[in-house]
């Protein structure tokens, strides 16, 4: 059973590094971006240093790491919410559901593949760019960088489940471009990818802060930076893999929910 | 009404081949014509289903304004950005982000051209007796993204209510001369990107870099900038005359490049020979089609 699951994630990463022009084009662009934002950056470290508790060179780390784990931790949505939710539209899913696999398992599965390929494809070179043209704090110690990858497996499970909520609210909503919209806004803002999330003042910050987004990038950037070590660092991990577990749970909730509604379209 | 717009626009020009120079300008008159029934088609699709266009359009006004909640929040810290204060950046920020909405709008969906190519629906506009560029241009023609213009235009309202500007008519004539050749340099730059997906069908998102990442670098002073980046932005991809030039201009302020005042006033001009270029671009990029032929 778990060869399967393998086999499907394998699938995930294939699939996604078939496209060698778009991940070229993809790399071309994350470059661009964070050039803009390191640039925006400096200007405000250079009349702030120490904002937000990080110093010039790990802002800017968390620039590119920002551009980096965009489409790894798909801040933005996309990867496979639209497919899986057009399927439920159509009713493809009804095949989906007589697979001998879980449903949600399944398309984890691929997901983890996809997110492999896009942190190899899309992260590496953008970091590598990044790190030639800029100063940034890049930790020496090679622990420092297992802790972060496993931080990001956490973002990226966490990342998963919402989007699978998303995609199966197509059940009761048919389309389901207006939730994946909604879910790219809070993406976008509450995952620290427009501004780090210890920037946000208040109570703006504290709410951000605690939500599941922020496991997407503010998480795995800190564990990065070494701002998260030791008891701290056990902390990072259980905040990402609690909600990870919970946003599994109601994605399990749902799906049984709609299978037992389903009604397949097309007779 | 619409059905008889529609035949007289496949009817046969008559004399159109008759004096040198008119051929063209008939053509263009023809896909303005064709953009804007296709257009219009588009709206009326959208507008079968009001409440999504709602949502949409909210939701494409919300998006383009974390851009600003972003510059808010940096001025939460600081009381300059390179030397400029919120109100300055408002100004650079509303009339780059209008102009830049208004091009999205026209011209945003050209870039669905690699997709088309690649599927093969390319071919089903080239047999339509309808400029293909207006076709592709109209394609899907998203209203929506009246929510990124309105947002630049309230940010670019709360400029001009904040700043202490010393009005001359040039710099009010300025504005709106500024937003309107903006559109256009951006369209040169839509179209032009579409040309290039012509030979990289694949490659959609590098024109990402130049469009949404153009008008965010606009987004911001230039002198925040290293002096290649500026250079680039003013000489290469001459996206500094959309908003950067003119509105130091209006503001009274030197661009870091030593550049005569009367540059300022060259947008129009720029904007002329970017659909030049974007024009060549274009024709060759078409000329070298060749179907998938599956």
């Amino acid at each position: 059973m778990v060869r399967l699951y393998a086999v499907v994630a394998a699938g995930g990463f294939r699939r996604h590094a078939t496209y060698r022009a778009a991940t070229a084009a993809g790399v071309f662009t994350n470059t661009v971006f964070g050039f803009i934002v390191a640039y925006a950056y400096t200007a405000l470290w250079d009349v702030r240093p120490q904002l937000g508790g990080y110093d010039k060179p790990e802002a800017l780390t968390y620039v590119w790491l920002g551009q980096a784990l965009l489409m790894t931790c798909a801040m933005l949505g996309g990867g496979f919410e639209e497919e899986l939710s057009e399927r439920i539209r159509t009713g493809d899913i009804a095949v989906d559901l007589y697979r001998p696999a879980d449903l949600q398992l399944w398309w984890l599965s691929g997901d983890l593949g996809r997110a492999a390929f896009h942190l190899l494809g899309r992260g590496v070179v953008p970091m590598a760019l990044g790190a030639l043209a800029f100063e940034l704090a890049l930790p020496a110690s090679p622990w420092t960088w297992l802790a972060f990858l496993v931080s990001v497996l956490l973002g990226v499970v966490v990342s998963f489940a919402l989007r699978f909520l998303v995609a199966l609210s197509a059940f009761w909503l048919m389309d389901g471009a207006g939730a994946m919209q909604m879910a790219m806004l809070a993406g976008m803002f509450f995952s620290g990818m427009l501004l780090p999330l210890t920037l946000f003042p208040g109570l703006l910050g504290e709410v951000a802060r605690a939500l599941p987004w922020s496991s997407l990038l503010q998480v795995p950037a800190d564990v990065l930076l070494g701002k998260r070590t030791g008891w701290d660092l056990a902390g990072a991990y259980a905040f990402q893999a609690g909600w990870a577990v919970a946003l599994l749970g109601a994605g399990r909730l749902l799906q049984s929910a709609a299978t037992r509604r389903v009604v397949v379209q097309g007779g | 009404m619409e059905a008889g717009a529609g035949r007289r626009a496949g009817e046969p020009e008559p004399a159109a081949w008759s004096r040198p120079g008119f051929d063209d300008r008939s053509r263009l008159l023809e896909g303005v014509r064709a953009y804007g029934l296709i257009v219009a088609m588009w709206m009326r699709s959208t507008m079968a289903y009001r409440a999504s266009f709602v949502m949409t359009t909210l939701g494409n006004f919300v998006v383009t304004a974390f851009d600003f909640v972003t510059i808010m929040l940096m001025f939460a810290h600081v009381d300059a950005l390179g030397g400029y204060t919120l109100p300055e950046i408002a100004l650079l920020y509303g009339t780059s982000a209008t102009a830049f909405g208004l091009s999205d709008l026209l011209f945003g969906s050209v870039d669905r051209l690699g997709r088309r190519v690649r599927d093969g629906t390319l071919d089903t506009l080239l047999v339509r007796p309808v400029p293909v560029l207006a076709q592709v241009a109209a394609d899907r023609f998203a209203l929506r993204r009246l929510g990124r213009i309105t947002q630049g235009l309230l940010v670019l309202g709360y400029a001009l209510a904040t700043l202490d500007i010393a009005w001359t008519p040039l710099r009010v004539v300025m504005l709106p001369l500024m937003v309107l050749s903006g559109a256009a340099i951006f369209g040169a730059v839509f179209v032009a990107g579409a040309a290039f997906q012509f030979f990289a069908q694949d490659a959609s998102e590098v024109q990402n870099a130049f469009t949404y990442g153009g008008t965010t670098v606009l987004q911001y002073p230039p002198t925040i900038f290293a002096k290649e980046l500026v250079r680039g932005v003013t000489f290469v991809v001459p996206l500094a005359f959309v908003s950067w030039l003119p509105a130091l201009y209006v503001l009274g302020r030197d661009y870091p490049l030593e550049l005569p005042e009367w540059v300022a006033f060259l947008p129009p001009v720029v904007a002329g020979l970017c659909w030049l270029l974007a024009g060549l671009a274009w024709r060759t990029g078409l000329r070298a089609y060749r179907s998938t032929g599956s």
